[in-house]
């Protein structure tokens, strides 16, 4: 019995283990990205959703060296960290993010 | 079909008899190049909607020709013997010509005889026992239209379904002859396995079954082959500097069987704005947007898979969520209810049922005035 129950901690620890990846790189967690209109012509694109093994502050730097753009980093309480460019760029975004290894179906592109 | 429905009083049969003989030509004209490439999508959903009122169409009808039947009986045996008479004569004139007209009917709109055909066989059934009287004369006409033979026979048939319209017969008769041979092979397409004990064959079925359909329901040949399915485009203009008016949204929601508040819910979330309803149902949307723009988010609300007409690059776009078309049927016919604070899509034309994602407005960028925020 007792190693019988010293094996069954193994198991659920690796039902644990599996979830927890299965959940970073899950398709079910989408990246989504946003527009929003500011005054006048300019906009803001939004990123939002970006999975943990990518460094936020890095991938902003390069969209900013890529587009000829500014940004910021967002923290937010329930979205976490949010990349913020100014501009639409929610194409180039998309299509910078799938160049590099991103799966199409995990991108979401919302706006009109 | 509703215009047939009134025409349910017997009063009325011969109108109704009138009108179906000649619909059924020209339906069958246009049958044809419908027939032979079916769509099976669409097909499938027509059909579902067809095979419903099919059936009630024929069942009239035949209540129609029982009607008929009965009051006509004396007058129609006669006729009745003739027809089966001219059917066996006509196969032995012209087993090749039939033969050969046979296989070219495929695309065929041998249902469109198709009332004809069942009371054809009833009055075959019962009247098969008396003798005909006015054999010699029909002979005369089959010899005369030999050429034509089979086809002709179909027709005489039609005609002499409706025997106390001497004059609509006459018609009748000098639409099919000036007709071109097409349709005529159509109507003789019907004859094989009526005419002979031989088994009817899964094609010549098939296309009675589409070509009946289609004479049942005209509507559903024209828009069968590409359903279409139209709302009206959103009127957007202007109000003010910074707003946008949406004027139709409650039409477009009626349209779609949806609630608007779930349709605007959606155009917030996704447009990254907020608005509000003013008192004559127009939706007012803060920011400036055009028609083009709504109307992209319209379309990725019902579901109808579509690329941003922005996109420069060749990125396709998942469709995020559909909140209208069906996914195992592409039909718009759905309902969305709400159960249990998760909403369900059922779908009235194959009855599928799924479960549809809650609409979530992502990140909101602050933009503006903080000092406004603040005070709001």
């Amino acid at each position: 019995m007792s190693v019988q129950n010293l094996n069954s901690v193994d198991p659920f620890a690796e039902e644990e283990i599996l979830q927890g990846t299965e959940n970073v790189g899950s398709s079910s967690e989408y990246i989504h990205i946003r527009i929003q209109q500011r005054n006048g012509r300019k906009t803001l694109t939004t990123l939002q959703g970006l999975p943990k093994q990518y460094d936020p502050k890095k991938l902003l730097k390069a969209f900013k060296k890529e587009f000829a753009c500014n940004g910021t980093l967002v923290d937010d309480d329930k979205m976490g960290q949010v990349i913020q460019l100014q501009g639409d760029q929610r194409l180039k975004i998309a299509s910078f993010l799938t160049d590099n290894g991103i799966e199409k179906a995990t991108i979401k592109v919302h706006g009109f | 079909m509703s215009a047939e429905e009134p025409l349910f009083d017997p009063s009325l049969k011969k109108r109704k008899k009138k009108a179906v003989a000649f619909t059924e030509d020209p339906l069958g004209a246009e049958a044809d190049p419908t027939a032979p490439a079916p769509e099976t999508i669409d097909n499938t959903t027509t059909s579902g909607e067809a095979v419903d009122l099919g059936p009630t169409t024929a069942h009239e009808q035949m209540k129609m020709n029982g009607e008929g039947g009965d009051e006509d009986f004396k007058a129609m045996f006669g006729d009745l013997k003739k027809k089966k008479k001219k059917k066996e004569i006509p196969m032995d004139f012209g087993d090749g010509d039939s033969g050969t007209s046979t296989p070219t009917i495929i695309g065929a709109a041998p249902a469109i005889t198709e009332d004809l055909d069942f009371s054809d066989i009833k009055k075959k059934k019962k009247k098969s026992k008396k003798a005909a009287l006015d054999m010699e004369a029909f002979e005369k006409e089959l010899s005369g239209s030999k050429s034509k033979s089979a086809a002709d026979d179909d027709e005489d048939v039609e005609i002499e379904h409706n025997p106390n319209l001497d004059i609509d017969d006459a018609d009748l008769e000098n639409d099919p002859f000036a007709q071109p041979d097409v349709p005529v092979g159509v109507d003789s397409g019907s004859e094989p396995w009526l005419s002979s004990d031989r088994d009817y064959v899964y094609p010549e079925l098939l296309s009675r079954f589409y070509s009946l359909l289609h004479a049942a329901n005209p509507a559903l040949l024209s828009s069968s082959s590409q359903k279409r399915y139209t709302i009206a485009p959103p009127s957007i203009h202007r109000e003010g500097n910074k707003r946008s008016v949406f004027a139709n949204v409650t039409d477009i929601c009626k349209k779609m069987h949806r609630q608007p508040e779930h349709v605007i819910q959606f155009l917030f979330a996704e447009m990254g704005t907020t608005g509000s309803v003013d008192g004559a149902g127009r939706l007012v949307i803060k920011g400036r947007f055009q028609q083009k723009q709504v109307e992209n988010v319209l379309r990725r609300y019902i579901g109808v898979s579509t690329s941003l007409s922005i996109s420069p690059c060749k990125i396709y776009i998942p469709p995020p969520v559909e909140y209208v078309a069906c996914k195992t049927c592409k039909s718009m016919d759905t309902l969305l209810t709400k159960e249990n604070r998760i909403f369900f899509m059922s779908c009235e034309s194959c009855g599928s049922r799924r479960s549809v994602n809650a609409i979530k407005s992502g990140f909101q960028a602050q933009v503006g005035k903080r000092s406004k925020n603040r005070a709001a």
